[in-house]
């Protein structure tokens, strides 16, 4: 069953260029101003949303992203409401992706049969849970493939070979590559290696793959994108939403086109990525 | 939560995904998998291995001091004795303390750091991180840095570091950076949070010393066997000193690494009453405690599936307690366990019951006590005048308390 993850990436591949993947965080600085910043992403040429669940103890993201979400849950956010804005956001456009990411702890309170369900009912396409990994596959990626939901694993420098085909095993989507060993917002791990790091996991795998951490600017997703199927973009995004915000967390300039503009170029970016390999 | 079946030995976890029934786990992001996956190998390695085993009880010996002595808290048994007869109850059971305050850096964590440091050294690693709360822990981590010679960084609550400064100098002393976390309320969970942040980030060279019998598996399980040396002594020596085993076992339960030490050699010795000792803060019905299991639900935090304070949306709490060293909003996965399958009772403590336990301590015996410990002490002040003479309580004196001695003087309205 091709979902709609699937059908971008075809779409995408049939165009030559790689997918720009825009994460930002749901509910952030308030729902009413996050819907709008999600309306925003496809027109400024987001290809796939990433929606980030606020985690009181985001264990694996840097400081940009650990703000961004203490903001969410100041401003009320939760998962039950993060799943209302996807589906909020289908009412529009019954296109482009959505993936989910955040931390399983909210997930499991909710309940994983009740959230899959109601992921479904939302428009959900796929799923990232960073403290999922495949040792624990029973607790919800199994389940959520079983309900036609994509579960997109990292795959990270520390994955070795032999490690690997266990990570793709039921993985689906795409891959998500984490471009360095550290927290999201960190700077950019060396071009090179990534680029290797990347033809590494297509041997493994015909899965899309998608280079995220330390991609900030459309420069660099250029280059990232020269040799992936796709760049995520996270923190950068996440900065723009903080820096239109005052000290008291009040707006001082429109949010959605702060990140508008932060997209349409990173856009660019990657629109030139392949014909910039080709040189 | 369904009570699960009894089983035969309460003894024989984790099962070989680390699990203790449905707790424990390895919930951890993929660039730490291997390294967790890897420390488990060199854990197999080395638990049955003759010369690890020396060296550590070697170690345990010349440097930290073991094994530790069971004292008869005879100045504790008197006053809890008048207590009774007071009441017209004429009883008052045997006190014993385990006196892992008289440890090298006084406190339990000596234990599971030297062990540690061991399978650290093995593995080849050439820099240390830890967590710490009240700060015993980074002051053990930072002492086997310093014997063992690697450089050490110690990730500390800025709320700790400001009531446990006396610690924090202490680890500067030995070399160590303790470096302050001021996200959330700048307690052991923020602390947590940054120390598997930095490990992420530095996955080559970096050894994540934990400080609790909690995180991703095989975590739990190492801890616990590197502490367990706590209740196998006790265990020896009662039944030297006093013929038998105890009708009590008293510990307080943070993340649980000195109470889940003395309780595992005892956990088949069904004759023995086992109790837990959660921080009750300010009282269970606000938000300002720390005791999970009694006021907690099943969650995933920190590598494990655990009972965990947290909201109805999974976002977890901060807590409270008088005592940095309890001040932590879950707990480890064995004891969840423990808890659900009945072996071992878990009830709160308040502060002031803390700190009534401390002074009283510090008076009829000398000796001042953690205010961990004080928390497991005040338990016994509650239960012991009813017991009968001829029954015996061992609390685990799990640190001393030189380190609180500014929480209590201004909990007192002192200055020092």
């Amino acid at each position: 069953m091709a979902t709609r993850i699937d059908r971008r990436m075809a779409k995408l591949r049939n165009e030559g260029r790689p997918a720009l993947v825009t994460y930002f965080m749901g509910g952030d600085p308030d729902y009413d101003t996050s819907l709008s910043i999600m309306k925003a992403l496809p027109g400024a040429g987001s290809d796939i949303i990433e929606l980030g669940m606020p985690f009181s103890d985001p264990m694996a993201d840097g400081p940009a992203i650990q703000a961004a979400g203490l903001r969410a849950l100041k401003g009320g956010q939760t998962l039950a409401k993060t799943l209302k804005m996807a589906a909020d956001f289908r009412a529009g456009d019954n296109e482009t992706p959505i993936v989910l990411m955040g931390y399983y702890n909210p997930i499991y309170i909710y309940g994983v049969d009740r959230f899959l369900k109601d992921a479904i009912a939302s428009g959900i396409d796929g799923l990232i849970v960073v403290d999922l990994p495949p040792e624990m596959d029973e607790e919800l990626c199994i389940p959520a493939l079983k309900a036609g939901i994509n579960f997109i694993r990292l795959a990270t420098p520390t994955t070795d070979d032999k490690r690997l085909p266990k990570v793709l095993q039921n993985t689906s989507g795409f891959v998500y590559y984490v471009s360095m060993t550290g927290i999201t917002g960190s700077a950019l791990a060396d071009t090179g290696k990534v680029a290797a790091a990347v033809k590494r996991i297509k041997g493994h795998t015909d899965l899309p793959v998608c280079v995220g951490f330390g991609v900030k600017t459309a420069e660099q997703a250029r280059v990232i994108g020269a040799n992936a199927d796709g760049v995520v973009v996270g923190t950068a995004i996440v900065n723009a939403v903080a820096n239109v915000l005052g000290p008291k967390g009040e707006k001082t300039a429109d949010p959605a086109e702060a990140v508008a503009t932060l997209v349409s170029g990173l856009a660019q970016g990657v629109r030139s990525a392949r014909l910039a390999a080709a040189e | 939560m369904n009570k699960p079946a009894t089983p035969n030995s309460f003894r024989t976890g984790p099962d070989e995904q680390g699990m203790f029934g449905i707790f424990g786990g390895r919930f951890v992001a993929e660039t730490l998998m291997p390294l967790i996956l890897d420390l488990e190998r060199h854990w197999n390695e080395v638990k049955n291995d003759a010369d690890f085993r020396a060296e550590l009880t070697d170690l345990s010996t010349h440097y930290a001091g073991r094994p530790s002595k069971l004292y008869f808290a005879e100045g504790l048994t008197k006053h809890l004795r008048e207590v009774s007869s007071a009441r017209g109850l004429a009883g008052g059971a045997k006190v014993y303390f385990k006196r892992e305050d008289l440890n090298h850096t006084g406190s339990h964590k000596i234990n599971n750091c030297l062990g540690q440091i061991l399978l650290a050294k093995r593995m080849g690693k050439k820099r240390i991180i830890a967590e710490t709360g009240a700060g015993q822990h980074g002051v053990a981590s930072a002492t086997v840095a310093a014997r063992f010679g690697f450089p050490c960084v110690v990730y500390m609550g800025a709320t700790d570091v400001a009531r446990q400064s006396p610690n924090v100098f202490r680890m500067k002393l030995l070399g160590a950076e303790v470096r302050p976390v001021t996200a959330g309320h700048g307690t052991l969970k923020d602390a947590m949070n940054e120390a598997l942040r930095d490990w992420v980030t530095n996955v080559e060279d970096t050894y994540y010393l934990i400080g609790t019998a909690a995180g991703p598996h095989p975590y739990p399980e190492l801890v616990r066997d590197f502490q367990s040396v706590i209740g196998i002594e006790a265990r020896a020596q009662i039944l030297e000193q006093e013929g038998r085993l105890p009708d009590t076992i008293i510990a307080a339960v943070g993340g649980g690494s000195n109470a889940i030490g003395l309780f595992h050699p005892f956990l088949d010795d069904k004759e023995v009453r086992i109790i837990g000792i959660e921080a009750g803060g300010r009282g269970l019905d606000g938000i300002e405690h720390c005791a999970s299991m009694n006021a907690g639900a099943p969650g995933v935090l920190h590598g494990n599936r655990t009972y965990l304070l947290q909201n109805s949306d999974g976002q977890i709490m901060d807590g409270h307690s008088i005592s940095a060293g309890l001040d932590y909003p879950g707990v480890g996965p064995e004891h969840s366990w423990l808890r659900d399958s009945g072996r071992v009772e878990y009830v709160p403590i308040l502060d002031d019951e803390a700190l009534e336990a401390f002074k009283l301590t510090t008076r009829v015996e000398g000796i001042i006590p953690a205010l961990e410990s004080a928390h497991a002490i005040a338990h016994a002040v509650k239960i012991v005048p009813a017991m009968d003479k001829d029954q015996i309580v061992i609390v685990n004196l799990s640190g001393r308390g030189d380190k609180d001695v500014h929480t209590v003087a201004s909990m007192l309205g002192m200055e020092i």
